[in-house]
Formats: C-alpha cells, structure tokens, sequence
C-alpha cells in the first residue's frame, strides 16, 4: 500500500539504507495465505479434522434421516450448509489458536504490515480449507443423499457461502482466541454472527435443488453477496481493534 | 535511544507500571530485572507496540510509540521464551516467511536467510522441520529471527527459559557474537531473573518494583557480588547477605 519511505536507527556505519515504512500489503496477505496452506499442507491437523467431522456428519444425517426422493432434495441444501458451519467452527478454532498457543500472532503483529492484511492473509487460508470441506460434501453428498449437486450455480453459492463464513470466523474467532474457554467460546459467538450466511446460502440451494424458478435462489444469491461485502469491509476496519491489547 | 516518561500502564483498576522514567542511550544494553509480577513484560509489549500506555510517552529512535509504530517496529527485534515461530514450516520457511513479512529485498532474502542461518549454526538443519527442534535450537533459530531485518534494538524477554547449562551458553555466544551486543552495535533491553547473566552481559541495570524503577546504574560500578544485593534490597526481599 504505502510505499513511503524512512531512515530508521541502524546498526550500521555506512550510509543508512532507506527502508518503506511498512511492507506492501498484498505482499502479506500472499505471504500469510502462502504460509497457512504450506504449514497445513504439511501438518494436515486442520483440514483433516473439518474433513473427518464433515463424513461423520453427512453419514449421521443420511442414516438418522430416511426421506423420500423429493424431501432429500428439499433436505439436502440444509444439511450441506450445518455441516460446513460445523466443520468450519472447527477448523477456525485450529486457525488462530495455533497463532496464539507458538506466539506467532505476536510475532505477526510485531511486524510493520497493516493489521488488516493479516485479516485477508488469515481469511484466505481459512477460506481455501472451508472451501475443500465445501467440494467434498458436495460429492458425499450426490452419493448419500441421490440427489446431483454437480450444478454450476449451486458451486457459486458454496463459492460466496464459504467466503462469508471464513470472514466472519476469522473475524470473530480473533476475538475469542484470547479468552480462556476460546473453544466453547467461539461457537457461542460465530453462530449467531454468520446466521445471514447460512440461511441465505441454505435458501438458494434449496431453492435451486427443488427446480424452483431464478427468481425465488437468486435474491437469496444477492442477499449472500451483500453480505460478503458487508464482512468483507467489517474485517478491514474492525481487525485493527480487534488484536489490540 | 529509547526514552520512557512517567509511564503509566493500568488493567482495569490495577496499576501495574505506575510512572517509570528510563532512557536507554544507543548502543547500551540494559538488563531488566524485578520479581514476577513487577511490569518486566508489560514494559516490553509496550515498547514492542503490542500494548498501549494509559499514559506517559515511549520514544523510539525519535519515533513515538503508539503513533508512529510501524517506524518503530522497523527497528525492533524480538526474542521472547515463546519461540514466535511455526512447527510446520522448515528453519529456511519460517526465515523466509518473516523476511517478506519484514520486507526484506527479494534480491537479498535468499543469502541473507542463508547467512542467519549460517551464523547462529543451522544451516545444515534449514530444510528441516521445526517441530523436530530441540528448545536450543528452536531459540537458536529465534534469534536469526529476531536479526532478520537488522534491527537497531534487540528486545529480549526471558529468552533464558526453558534452556539447558549448554543451550543457554551458547545462546551466550550467539548474544555476543551474533548479535553483536558487546559491541554496543545494538541496543539491548532483556528481561530476565538470571541476575548472573544480566551481569554478564548489560551495561546498565534497571530494577524494576512495584510499578516504578527501583534502582538504575551501570554494571560497571558494581561486583558480580553486589548485583543480588542491591537486587533484594530494592524488591524488599529478606537478604541472607
């Protein structure tokens, strides 16, 4: 972002090198991105988790519920939305508590990056990992519940509903990761937060599943578009305050 | 140089920094002692940004701490008994990660990686993972950390805890040889209870009790001896001296 420049006390004799005053935004919010998905493409603890959890739950729900073709399809939108948020819930509290517990979030804040771009940084890996839970139940689900999931538009719901909810739980679960009970803590508080998400996301796949006309899925579509944005804005002036001590 | 005014930090209505006065010239290294509970960290998250003042004025190299705090991270390395590092990531990643992060030219990132790497001896260990790092070498590779982007001020907190009678010598060495702190081409505040390591290493000494600095003066007006007097005397605690 800001490309002015400074002369800071320096250990050196020579010359001072002129130094940005702070590094450039996107070159964080790539960093931080590019660090979480290597860390998780080694370590696996997160994605494996939400993974796991979301087989055990699509497995529950099509064996507690034994529906006829017609009500799975009017189900089916529902039970793939509780089990991202779920899985999701899950894999938020594993994002920023591993931060916490290394004192690497400090490490984070101790540098001269804008604050917000820690919050997109953070976003976009939890994003990517909401997103791979998102993909796969959609084929768990073509399975377990007979009904096709494979449909462009319904991936663009998964798409913005997923990128409401990985803003909206980084956001909060940045609030709750210095509380002591961080993991009863955030559920408690992101439920209530991403409800516009999650019922504007279940309305349009429902909708869609149930061969209703576009204009009964795609206001619920601009209502999650909104919201997006709304989140969005909120991460960038909120974070700031949020990390603060 | 760092300069603190009548600093002031309270926790709702608790005071735990309650109008410190201090000034750290360039070049010195200050060894901050004081029992548990005195302000020694919330002192250094204040210097470190990462807490604001409820009031008095922290100046950094000229620059005003929390106005100006991206100037004054710039200049701040940090080394702390948490590593502020990430088990997943390989030595050489975590390195690289906080060199963009601190903006280090791409051109130089690579080489200078390599040489942090090199000097503080684990070069040979970079494509390994952190989580299969001992606790010495964890604070080894917190301190290349730390020296990244060479900064102009070095703040240690505790960075002995946790290290065994070898780790902690060589972390001695690293302080010395490293980091250059003897030469006064840093300026060094560290926290720690190890009154015989704080004597080692500082010019000056700055006792800090009950919120305010208890005593202050350099380590070369006093005997190894003398520290852990003036220390109890200034905490109030039973001396058996």
């Amino acid at each position: 972002m800001s490309a002015t420049t400074t002369t800071p006390e320096t250990t050196s004799t020579t010359q001072p090198k002129k130094r940005r005053l702070r590094t450039p935004y996107f070159q964080v919010v790539a960093s931080l991105a590019w660090k979480d998905l290597r860390a998780e493409a080694r370590g696996r603890e997160m994605v494996n988790a939400m993974l796991l959890f979301s087989i055990m739950a699509v497995l529950i729900f099509s064996f507690a519920l034994e529906l006829d073709r017609q009500a799975q399809e009017a189900t089916v939108g529902g039970v793939l939305w509780v089990t991202i948020a779920f899985a999701g819930t899950l894999g938020l509290g594993r994002s920023l508590a591993a931060e916490k517990d290394k004192g690497s979030l400090d490490a984070l804040l101790l540098a001269p990056v804008e604050r917000s771009a820690l919050f997109y940084g953070k976003m976009i890996g939890n994003f990517l990992f909401t997103l791979a839970v998102g993909f796969l139940l959609v084929f768990l689900l073509t399975v377990l519940f007979n009904v096709n999931l494979f449909r462009p538009v319904l991936w663009l719901i998964i798409v913005l509903g997923c990128l409401g909810f990985a803003t909206t739980g980084t956001l909060v679960a940045s609030m709750s990761v210095h509380a002591r009970a961080r993991e009863m803590l955030l559920p408690i508080l992101l439920l209530p937060v991403i409800l516009p998400i999650i019922i504007s996301a279940t309305r349009a796949s429902t909708a869609l599943l149930t061969e209703l006309k576009t204009e009964d899925w795609l206001p619920w579509i601009q209502l999650l578009v909104v919201v997006d944005f709304v989140f969005l804005l909120a991460g960038f002036f909120l974070f700031d305050f949020i990390v603060e001590e | 140089m760092i300069e603190i005014e009548s600093l002031v930090k309270t926790f709702g209505y608790f005071p735990v920094l309650r109008g410190v006065d201090l000034k750290v010239e360039r070049g010195q290294f200050l060894a901050f002692l004081g029992p548990n509970g005195s302000g020694k960290t919330t002192m250094l998250r204040i210097l470190q940004g990462l807490a604001k003042p409820t009031s008095g004025r922290v100046l950094i190299g000229g620059w005003e701490i929390p106005k100006e705090t991206f100037a004054v991270r710039q200049q701040l390395g940090v080394v702390s008994h948490l590593p502020l590092l990430y088990d997943s990531l390989t030595a050489e990643e975590n390195l690289l990660f906080f060199a963009r992060l601190y903006d280090v030219p791409a051109a130089e990132r690579g080489d200078r990686v390599h040489t942090m790497l090199q000097q503080v001896g684990l070069d040979k260990r970079a494509k390994s993972v952190v989580q299969t790092f001992s606790r010495g070498m964890v604070q080894r590779l917190a301190i290349a950390r730390a020296l990244l982007h060479d900064p102009a001020i070095l703040l240690l907190d505790e960075p002995y805890t946790g290290l065994d009678v070898d780790a902690a010598a060589l972390l001695d060495h690293l302080l010395t040889e490293v980091a250059g702190v003897k030469d006064g081409i840093r300026t060094v505040i560290m926290t720690t209870h190890d009154l015989g390591r704080a004597y080692q290493h500082a010019t000056h000494v700055a006792i800090l009790s009950r919120g305010k600095i208890g005593y202050y003066g350099p380590t070369s007006a006093m005997t190894t001896d003398e520290l852990p007097r003036i220390y109890a005397e200034t905490v109030g605690m039973m001396t058996t001296a």
